[in-house]
């Protein structure tokens, strides 16, 4: 059912976890399958002073999918420049790991939406300006999570996750 | 490696002596039931013989009992069948909302044929109320469908209880119980039933062969039309290796295979809710089928930690195998009233006769490291294992 490199990924996830003083948080959930990714960024500078993504971890509930497309979403991203990043697509993923089953597909949906939450949390948090595309898929994923948060989670569910927080 | 199977629920490898009984119906006594020579005239003999074995097993007579291709096609015989052939005097028909998928999908397209059809619901152990179902029936009713073993979470339905209340208001009761059979005794007349649903290859025979049994005077028409076979009822050439290997499956099949299972399944409940944090059982906690232990981890999908548990080897399985390929949660879990991340967060573990004590142990110790290192990368990861 899952290509070789998903199964590679989902046994061994690469970027697992929290970065405690991330400069960019992006939050999403799939309210159908009850999918929820977080994805944590610490942004630097290259060469030619420009924004990339110096160090990126994550933290999943899902399906093999969702998991294997968490850690090659981290994987591309990673070193990037915050353009390049956004211009990742859920193709790039899937192509990446070799295809993805069609009914996974939103999976790798899910990973790019999370970096571009990610990346929008940091550039309002900074004051910087955030390109228009950015903020219109800003608000369908903010909607999204919160129809996710409403229907799949219970209230401990929650109380876990805010523990955590 | 060594493979653990724990997925009996979904199939069962077939038995040796179920292998044995059937391996010469298919080259040696290969004959067509119906042909009137010696070589025909055999394969009748042990078809006639097997179905004496089922009807005896449930307390029938042999000509009450209808060969099929499984519990699918049974179950669609079953509804079908009995609809159309009284759709004069009613239209509609009670089931649960906790059935199997043929027994739900038959209903919906009864719907489409001009049917009514009543989906009742079930409490948190997945249990139908008996009383629901008697205020449910009308005049209008014909037949109530209610699933006795449950093939998800393995809730035992009072299936005695509502046949009573069936024969007193005068309506057909069908009881799919595929997953039951030979594991709780089933007696078609102390348990009022009108039709039963019956297959091989839940309980170590062979896929591809089940059989319904159809109450003397029942009024029901054939769904599957041909040459007559099965006294009209269901037409196409006998699966004599398979009826063979059914009826073989059903002799072996005895009480102290049900107490292992018991065992075994206990045990896995047990060492589960007491081991592993915020792991719940679904299903009602007593009358429950002896092979099936189904929980919820909360935090973690279920599909993963099933991914997980085969790369040690370990079959079991996210609620039913069918609905593995759709994203929606299960609609028994939903039935019962769990939340989505409830539902997608459960596994089934169905064991079988021939596990063994350090299979469950095993697969324990392996269940209790991945639901942790799938807490760990989940963000909302509930308490770690102890």
């Amino acid at each position: 059912m899952y290509s070789k490199e998903v199964m590679e990924h989902f046994s061994n996830p690469r970027n697992i976890g929290v970065i405690e003083d991330a400069d960019g948080i992006g939050k999403v959930g799939n309210f159908i399958c009850g999918d929820i990714m977080w994805i944590y960024i610490k942004v630097g500078k290259n060469e030619n002073r420009e924004d990339i993504i110096e160090d990126i971890k994550f933290k999943t509930m899902g399906c093999a999918a969702a998991i294997a497309t968490s850690s090659m979403a981290t994987e591309l991203a990673k070193g990037k420049t915050i353009v390049e990043a956004l211009n990742m697509t859920k193709q790039d993923i899937s192509d990446s790991l070799g295809g993805l089953p069609a009914v996974k597909l939103h999976c790798s949906l899910l990973a790019t939406d999370a970096l571009v939450e990610a990346i929008y949390d940091y550039l309002t948090k900074k004051g910087l300006p955030v390109p228009d595309d950015v903020s219109k898929k800003h608000e369908r994923i903010k909607s999204e999570l919160e129809k996710t948060e409403k229907i799949c989670l219970n209230p401990k569910a929650q109380e876990n996750s805010l523990k955590k927080d | 490696m060594k493979r653990i199977y724990l997925d009996h629920a979904a199939t069962t490898p077939v038995d040796d002596r179920v292998l044995k009984a059937m391996q010469p119906y298919l080259c040696e006594r290969f004959g067509n039931a119906s042909s009137i020579h010696r070589i025909g005239q055999e394969a009748k003999e042990a078809l006639e013989k097997s179905r004496q074995i089922i009807a005896d097993k449930i307390n029938a007579h042999p000509s009450e009992i209808v060969f099929t291709s499984g519990g699918t096609e049974s179950n669609n015989f079953a509804l079908k069948g009995v609809a159309f052939s009284n759709r004069d005097k009613g239209r509609h028909i009670i089931t649960t909302r906790v059935e199997h998928d043929c027994v739900l999908n038959s209903c919906r397209w009864l719907e489409t044929q001009g049917f009514k059809v009543t989906y009742l619901g079930v409490d948190e152990n997945g249990m139908v109320r008996p009383d629901d179902i008697r205020q449910a029936i009308t005049k209008d009713t014909l037949a109530v469908s209610v699933i006795h073993g449950n093939n998800e979470v393995g809730t035992i339905a009072p299936i005695r209880e509502i046949g009573k209340i069936c024969r007193e208001k005068g309506v057909y009761f069908h009881t799919d119980a595929c997953q039951s059979f030979t594991k709780v005794p089933i007696d078609v007349e102390k348990d009022y039933l009108d039709m039963l649903t019956i297959n091989a290859h839940k309980i170590y025979g062979p896929k591809g062969v089940g059989a319904l049994y159809i109450k003397k005077g029942t009024t029901i028409d054939a769904w599957q039309h041909g040459g007559g076979h099965e006294r009209n009822l269901r037409s196409g050439t006998e699966n004599i290796p398979g009826i063979v290997g059914f009826a073989k499956a059903v002799e072996i099949a005895c009480k102290s295979d049900v107490v292992q299972m018991t065992e075994f399944r206990d045990i896995l409940i047990t060492r589960v809710l007491s081991e592993i944090a915020d792991s719940s059982l679904r299903g009602h906690p007593a009358h429950r089928l002896c092979n099936n232990a189904t929980f919820s981890f909360s935090g973690i999908e279920g599909e993963s930690l099933l991914l997980r548990l085969d790369m040690h080897g370990i079959a079991c399985s996210t609620g039913s195998a069918c609905s593995s390929h759709t994203l929606e949660p299960s609609h028994v879990l939903m039935a019962m009233g769990l939340s989505h991340e409830d539902a997608h967060s459960s596994l089934r573990f169905s064991v079988g006769k021939e596990n063994t004590a350090e299979d469950i142990e095993h697969t324990v110790d392996m269940l209790k490291k991945e639901v942790g290192l799938l807490r760990k990368m989940s963000p909302v990861g509930g308490m770690d294992v102890q």
